[in-house]
């Protein structure tokens, strides 16, 4: 179990001769060849998404750079200012390709802020629960099965339904909608930890409940919910783009790349595919990406799969 | 098992007890419920008519009885749009979306399972690893995003099938549906495979892994030693065996296909209750919504009562400890 | 006497990842009608596995590489599927070790016992029902009508075990391979069982080949013994001699390690060691390493050699025997 806590911890001595946890996670890691590509791909992603206003021709919400008669351009057509527009343009005659990369920003924002805060919320909940145990434990978890029982789309509706747009509620709504998954993880972490004999021995030795839930169910809880994390960000990257594209995510003055498929889907049916298409490919590589390294992640850090 | 049946019954009315609670104190929280309940271009006069008139003067306590009153009777509010109740308006519109669900469901089950059950069956051929990474892709891609891509492919480069609305009505057994009809069929297949891919995808690791598994299993040896013919042993021993959390879990994801049906039906134009919640909250239309809401919620607690009958006579060794009890 | 099965120099091999696993390697002897035979040795010394390649019931990585298996007269090693189905519960009967995990859980009694009728014969099901219900008789269950409605989780586990037999003669079957059908069962239950097996066996002619780790067992019951150790049979022979006399170290130590009366005050014999790691077997005898009567000729393989009307495969067979006294 102390390997997975590793995680987290960078080594500070590498020493030649025995491997430390963390490089046997590293090499266990890059054994897969799949894995690899897909966190590959998501570094590369998230790079674009950074340095877009740097590699892009154009900043495509800035009225003064965008040409309303540049609107629909296909593919490789030239824009009015002469660069190329290797993705085409959008209605209102912005660059695609920068409009992604900007999307992106947007959407990756949104994605990992609520993705953490959820976590930390989730995290936090759990280990309340785990630390009072009895009927405030029995309370929490029934709130975290209810809750369960309906699909986060549903709730994350819900949500946006009752707070309205923006940035911020819809961080919100996707926080609502998923902090009961990490709450769960945990909860299952500190049954598993605390059947266990050392935090038995702990609590014969009279060491704080408080100490037994940071110093033992914590650090146990990291590479599980290292895992939920991960697959907890893809879906929630998914699910702003989804309340988006519905209209009720965000805002048009905040275009992720959910927005941008929403506005491209009009066009759609006259055959100017690339205005949706496009923007669907960027979120659906960061999406599968992120889900594949998900997916490899659980086998390298679940104990029990472990030969 | 009328035991079973009453005990459950009166936890489901509990569930949806709670939810009311949950509900009505969240719209009365959360947001300002004239805000939530009246139409936002009332007047101040047309406000504190409708203050008086919802109650909102009173204690929370005897709006909360009121609300419930209203609720038991069917009274959820009336729609700020079309001005007629929202409980008949989402009534009115429920049939396509369970046209549709029903649909996906059963698309998902007439694909995933035979591919899942050869992916078991069969786990080292080419097949069945091209099944499993194409079930990969079903779960990881956006339901929106793969309706587009159904809507370019099909409606728009193929043109065989209408990409949006849905088709004529037919009447079969007194039932009225898009899929008594050619045309009907015809748009429903697109909302309904793009519904289903989800599900698909979710009912072929299912059936595949139940097969994988009881396939290992002494009790499948033990019929392959009396003599028994193949085909008996796959859809008789190992198939009676793996339906039980096939239906289960299929059954469970019933509700959450209502509820993805909102993206469906808004890419589709398919005129269902998802459509119309997405639209209510577009226009503002709370009560709709408060009713939408409380609808979905009835309905997950149907099906989760449903679904544990359904695994209570599936599974026999569920049912002795029910005699027992 | 006639033989109904007839082994010879068997090898059924597994292929893995990590080597070749040679689970029965050269193995020979004969069933002949109504006689039953024990077949002993430690866990993974290869007993299921020559049980499993006589019914044809060896799964990939396995595969039977060399030898003869004739049933009848009639070559069945390697045979074709459709010709060791036909066999299969019908002339060979199989009893399996655990009877929780044999009988199917969601199938009622008599459909597992119909079926075993019906997939060979082309009776009625009221014909098949009788049959089964008089079967289950025969075993000694009470009520059997009562019986063959239930489902296995209903049944103790020696009422599942009878099942499993009755199931087993239900056919009339030339040869029923026992694969440790008492081991999961107490004492008491386990004595009744073995009654019951041995009855029938008398009364019907079926010959049997009985699979245990516990020479207790075979003592009482079987008329020929043959002892396994790594996939070969070491000694064989007329029960009485065997265990009155055994001549190969691994017998000696199985009987050592067994307290019987007529050995009374004798000190108990351990055999030391571990169990043979299967993919890396000792050069030479695979006995070697744990026997304490090993000389410098057992770096070879030793040969069968028949002596005193039983064949064995140790270089010192009389050394061993003196080592006991
Ligand atoms: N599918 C398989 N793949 C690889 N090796 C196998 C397989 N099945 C059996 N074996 C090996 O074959 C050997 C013999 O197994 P077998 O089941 O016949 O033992 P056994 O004598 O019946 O033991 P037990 O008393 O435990 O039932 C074992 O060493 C086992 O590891
Ligand atoms: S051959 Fe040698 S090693 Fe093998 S059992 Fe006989 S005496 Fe022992
Ligand atoms: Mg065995």
């Amino acid at each position: 179990m102390s390997d997975m806590t590793a995680v987290t911890v960078p080594v500070a001595e590498p020493s030649p001769k025995v491997e430390t946890p963390f490089q046997r996670f590293r090499a266990e890691f890059f054994e897969s060849k799949i894995a690899t590509v897909a966190l590959g791909v998501f570094l590369i992603i998230v790079l674009l998404a950074v340095f877009a206003p740097w590699i892009t021709p154009q900043n495509p919400y800035d009225l003064a750079q965008v040409s309303v008669m540049d609107g629909r351009l296909p593919p490789g057509s030239e824009a009015f200012d002469g660069y190329t527009m290797w993705l085409g343009s959008d209605g209102s005659g912005r660059d695609l390709y920068s409009a992604i990369l900007y999307g992106l920003r947007i959407s990756l924002t949104v994605g990992l802020a609520s993705g953490v805060i959820a976590l930390l919320i989730g995290m936090a909940i759990g280990l309340v629960a785990a630390y009072a145990g009895g009927r405030i434990e029995a309370i929490i978890m029934r709130i975290v099965d209810l809750q369960l029982s309906f699909p986060a789309s549903l709730v994350a509706l819900m949500m946006v339904a009752a707070l309205g747009k923006g940035v911020d509620k819809i961080i919100l709504a996707l926080v609502i909608a998923q902090w009961a998954y990490y709450a769960r993880t945990v909860r299952a972490t500190a049954l598993v930890e605390r059947g266990k004999e050392y935090v038995e021995a702990a609590q014969c030795l009279g060491i704080s409940r408080f100490r037994i839930v940071f110093r033992h169910i914590l650090p146990n809880c990291m590479a599980p919910l290292i895992v939920v994390g991960t697959v907890q960000t893809a879906s929630a990257i998914s699910l702003e783009a989804t309340l988006s594209f519905l209209g009720v995510g965000l805002p048009q003055t905040e275009p992720s790349i959910g927005v941008l498929i929403a506005n491209g889907f009009e066009y759609m049916l006259s055959g100017r595919y690339w205005i949706s298409v496009f923007p669907g490919l960027a979120l659906l590589f960061t999406v599968v990406s992120i889900n594949l390294v998900g997916d490899h992640l659980r086998d390298v850090l679940n104990p029990r799969l472990k030969k | 098992m009328t035991v079973f049946i009453i005990r459950r019954l009166l936890q489901a009315l509990l569930v949806v007890f709670m939810m009311s609670v949950i509900v009505f104190f969240g719209v009365n929280i959360v947001g300002d419920p004239v805000y939530m309940l009246v139409s936002p271009d009332a007047d101040q006069a047309d406000i504190e008519a409708a203050i008086s008139r919802l109650g909102l003067d009173r204690p929370i306590w005897e709006q909360y009885g009121l609300f419930l009153k209203g609720a038991a009777q069917g009274d959820l509010g009336n729609s700020f749009i079309f001005g007629e109740p929202a409980l008949k308006l989402i009534l009115h519109h429920m049939p396509a979306t369970m046209e549709l669900a029903f649909s996906a469901l059963f698309l998902a089950i007439v694909i995933g399972i035979p591919l899942g059950l050869y992916a078991g069956l069969y786990p080292d051929s080419r097949l069945s690893k091209g099944i499993m990474a194409a079930s990969i892709f079903g779960f990881s891609l956006p339901t929106f995003w793969v309706g587009l891509m159904l809507i370019m492919l099909f409606a728009v480069e193929l043109q065989w099938v209408p990409a949006t609305g849905r088709g004529d009505l037919g009447s079969f057994l007194g039932i009225q549906s898009s899929i008594f009809t050619l045309d009907g069929l015809s748009h429903i297949f697109l909302p309904a495979l793009n519904l289903a891919l989800l599900k698909i995808s979710l009912a072929i690791r299912l059936t595949r892994a139940g097969v994988r598994e009881a396939m290992g299993l002494d009790y499948v040896k033990y019929a392959r030693a009396k003599g028994l013919s193949t085909r008996r042993i796959i859809f008789v021993h190992v198939m009676k065996n793996i339906m039980i959390p096939v239906v289960t879990v299929m059954g469970l994801e019933f509700g959450s296909l209502i509820g993805f049906s909102v993206v469906t039906e808004t890419i589709f134009a398919w005129p269902g209750m998802g459509k119309l919640l997405i639209d209510a909250i577009l226009q503002l239309d709370r009560p709709v919504v408060v009713a939408y809401l409380m609808i979905i919620v009835l309905f997950f607690v149907l099906i989760n009562l449903i679904v544990d009958i359904l695994y209570s006579i599936l599974d026999p060794r569920v049912r002795l400890q029910d005699q027992g009890a | 006497m006639s033989a109904v099965l007839e082994v010879s120099g068997l090898k059924t091999h597994f292929f893995t990842h990590a080597g070749v696993v040679k689970a029965v390697d050269g193995v020979d002897f004969t069933v002949s009608k109504g006689e039953i035979m024990g077949l002993v040795g430690e866990s993974g010394s290869g007993k299921s596995i020559t049980g499993f390649s006589i019914i044809g019931l060896i799964d990939a990585p396995g595969r039977i590489v060399e030898g003869s298996i004739k049933f009848n007269g009639e070559e069945i090693a390697n045979a074709k599927e459709e010709r060791l189905q036909s066999l299969r519960g019908n002339r060979i009967s199989m009893i399996f070790q655990d009877p929780m995990m044999t009988l199917n859980p969601v199938l009622r009694v008599d459909t597992q016992m119909i079926e075993a009728i019906l997939a060979h014969e082309s009776v009625s099901k009221q014909t098949a029902w009788e049959r089964s219900r008089d079967a289950l008789g025969l075993v000694g269950i009470p009520s059997p009508e009562e019986r063959l409605r239930a489902y296995p989780h209903q049944l103790s586990g020696g009422m599942r075990q009878r099942v499993a037999i009755a199931t087993a003669f239900l056919n009339r079957p030339d040869l029923i391979i026992a694969d440790e059908p008492t081991t999961a069962l107490d004492v008491t239950i386990q004595a009744q069982i073995i009654h019951e097996a041995q009855k029938l066996t008398r009364q019907t002619g079926t010959a049997m080949i009985w699979i245990t780790h516990d020479l207790a067992v075979v003592a009482g019951l079987a008329e020929r013994i043959s002892v396994m150790y790594a996939g070969r049979i070491v000694e064989q022979g007329g029960i009485d001699d065997v265990i009155d006399r055994p001549l190969h170290p691994y017998t000696v130590g199985l009987l050592g390690s067994v307290p019987t009366a007529n050995r009374r005050g004798k000190r108990l014999f351990q055999i030391e060691g571990m169990t043979p790691n299967m993919l890396d077997l000792p050069k030479g005898c695979a006995f070697g390493p744990r026997c304490h009567a090993r000389t410098d000729a057992c770096g070879l393989q030793p040969p069968i050699e028949d002596i005193d009307g039983r064949s064995l495969r140790c270089f010192n067979p009389q050394r061993a025997a003196e080592a006991v006294k």
